[in-house]
């Protein structure tokens, strides 16, 4: 067990700045999500945590060890699951689990009573002697796990591990991940591009922008609270909506966001509620089940064609015709302000 | 622009005439030739008569008789499997070397091939001058480094002569071989590395049990090349040697040119080329059977 201490940490490939000066403390026992686009430097600094890659510069501490420089990924306790989950095609599933054992010559006896062990936590005891290529995505997800699980590794550092499987697989994975980390209660740092899985595995969520750390914050606090306008349109499907209102209440150059599924029609809401009330100019309904997507735009923004989105629930059954500019409202309390030129949250 | 139907259009005439060189090379210069061998090896043909009287197993009980021709069947045995071991080793270290990034990369790739680019013959003859009695660079060196006493008659001693010949094939299979291995290396995904590496694997273990068991497949087909070449291979042993010193170090191909062309006696020249061919289908089945077993995961 142990958390990890990261200080000024970059990486240069050639003129790119993988990853620009991130400080990053990581609790022990946390499930910890780097959360960014291709290209944002979070697979780049999870390799170098696991010592795949080596820093430019900066500082890495496992459980207090500084282990940037020399120490080796073997002597860092920890266990990587890649993307590919990289099994051994020519070792059988036994086989593969037990490749960390062996490397650090545990008897067989004990090799075995190990094995048994972890595939026994994620239910594939009668796959251990099959091949890799016969097994389905799930199947090798989970060998992966497993591999990395023998180890008892003091961390856990996972590489987009459920990108590969289909949707339908991907929702009880994230679960049974989930469910894993907190019974064995080891610190894990999870890289995903997917803001759905971020925000329902990660006791933090790490936003990610061209090798620079947005914000760093639980799920609730990135969602409700961005400190950017980066994050604010990173997180959150479909986006928060960011509008120059031209308010004279504002200072000059204030873009106001709010999320989709707060801007209702104007009738739904109590007679006590502070509302900012606004003309959505209605152009397409889009039924999506659960939901309504409405689309159009606002007719107090400065810029009138910008697209503006509203997400109702199905329990509002209230008809909207297209093509017809209604009165929508979002309560001023959840309403957040931004400077239009840096993109940082500004006060109310 | 020709409205009627062109040789291009017609595709069943145009795969037919495209095939044909291909097909008529086959033909002349391996199959009838092939045959010939056959043929000839069951006759008593002789060069300089057109006579061909029918022999029937003669040929082979007298060559199976004959202590010349089981040395130089040893002979190609010890010769190929020699080299090739020599070959496996040199060209997955290589291939390793090859893989890393360093200056001058290009310049000795472009060294490494050269073997092959030479002409057998011409190679052959460089060699002779290495391994020569009086000359040999490599008794030079050794004995300017003090690790030699005495001098190495490399071509006139049947135990040293043999091992000069297993270099000479060795050093020409090796470029090829290595690269063979190299794309099989870049075609390991790099994250099943990365992943034996976080494993804990040091760079043996990854070696023996990564990556020489995915690169099975490809090395075993680097060696049947290898095995073909060397064994049917006339040109080293008959420059380097010639079959010397006191027909010690003859190899099929260059004891059936001595029996068949040279000696004039066809028939037993045929058998005794002819001999390799179950030899080299034997070890083609194997190795192919093997290569498909050691296919990823297959079974």
């Amino acid at each position: 067990m142990a958390g990890i201490e990261i200080r000024s940490l970059r990486k240069q490939f050639g003129d790119l700045h993988a990853v620009d000066g991130v400080d990053l403390s990581i609790r022990d026992g946390e499930f910890l999500v780097l959360l960014g686009s291709s290209g944002s430097g979070k697979t780049t600094l999870l390799r170098m945590i696991a010592g795949l890659e080596r820093p430019t510069a900066g500082e890495i501490h496992i459980g207090g060890e500084r282990v940037d420089g020399d120490v080796p990924p073997r002597a860092r306790g920890i266990a990587m699951v890649f993307q590919s989950y990289a099994l051994y095609p020519h070792r059988t599933v036994f086989k593969n689990i037990a490749f960390p054992l062996e490397a650090v010559r545990t008897p067989r006896k004990q090799i075995e009573e190990k094995v048994r062990w972890a595939a026994d936590m994620f239910s594939i005891t009668r796959y251990l002697d099959r091949y890799p290529r016969q097994l389905s995505g799930g199947e090798r997800q989970r060998v992966a796990l497993c591999r990395a699980l023998v180890r008892d590794p003091k961390v856990f550092l996972l590489d987009e591990p459920l990108a590969n499987l289909d949707a339908k697989l991907r929702n009880t994975a994230r679960d049974d991940l989930k469910r894993f980390q907190r019974r064995i209660q080891t610190t894990t740092v999870y890289v995903t591009h997917d803001q759905v899985e971020a925000m329902g595995l990660g006791d933090r969520i790490v936003v990610m922008e061209h090798g620079k750390v947005r914000q760093v914050g639980t799920p609730q606090e990135v969602y409700e609270d961005p400190v950017d306008t980066f994050v604010a349109t990173f997180v959150g499907q479909p986006p928060m909506n960011l509008l120059d209102l031209r308010d004279a209440s504002l200072p000059a150059g204030t873009l106001v966001g709010f999320r989709p599924e707060h801007l209702l029609p104007r009738s739904v809401f109590g007679p006590g509620e502070d509302l900012r009330t606004l003309r959505f100019s209605v152009r397409r309904v889009e039924y999506l089940g659960s939901d309504r997507y409405v689309y159009g735009s606002v007719l107090e923004s400065a810029a009138p064609d910008a697209t503006v989105i509203a997400k109702l629930p199905a329990n509002i059954a209230l008809a909207i015709p297209e093509g017809e500019t209604h009165e929508f409202a979002v309560p001023r309390r959840l309403l957040r302000y931004f400077d239009a030129a840096t993109g940082l949250r500004r006060p109310p | 622009m020709t409205p009627r139907r062109t040789l291009a259009d017609r595709e069943e005439v145009l795969g037919g005439v495209m095939l044909a060189p291909a097909l008529a090379y086959v033909i002349l210069l391996v199959g009838v030739p092939f045959v010939l061998a056959i043929v000839l090896s069951f006759s008593d043909a002789t060069a300089g008569s057109l006579r061909f009287g029918w022999a029937g197993l003669r040929n082979y009980a007298a060559i199976l008789a004959d202590p010349i021709f089981l040395r130089a069947l040893r002979n190609t045995a010890v010769v190929t499997i020699g080299s090739q071991v020599l070959v496996v080793v040199l060209a997955t270290a290589a291939a390793q070397v090859f893989r890393t990034t360093f200056r001058g990369k290009r310049f000795a790739r472009f060294v490494l091939l050269l073997p092959w680019a030479v002409p057998v013959s011409l190679a052959a003859i460089a060699w002779t001058w290495i391994f020569d009695s009086t000359f040999s660079v490599i008794n030079w060196t050794l004995k300017a480094a003090g690790l030699l006493h005495g001098w190495l008659y490399w071509l006139g001693e049947p135990g040293l002569a043999l091992l000069a010949i297993i270099i000479v094939q060795a050093w020409r299979i090796f470029p090829f071989a290595t690269v063979i291995v190299l794309a099989g290396l870049s075609s390991i995904p790099q994250e099943i590395v990365e992943a034996a590496i976080v494993d804990g694997a040091g760079f043996w273990r990854r070696l023996f049990q990564v990556e020489l068991p995915l690169l099975l497949p490809v090395v075993t087909v680097a060696v049947l090349f290898g095995v073909v070449y060397t064994a049917t291979d006339l040109g080293v042993v008959y420059i380097l040697t010639g079959g010397g010193p006191a027909n010690t170090t003859h190899v099929l191909p260059t004891l059936a040119f001595q029996r068949g062309i040279l000696g004039a006696d066809l028939g037993q020249g045929a058998a005794i080329a002819v001999f390799l061919l179950p030899f080299l289908i034997v070890v083609a089945i194997a190795m192919l059977r093997l290569a498909r077993r050691a296919e990823v995961g297959a079974r």
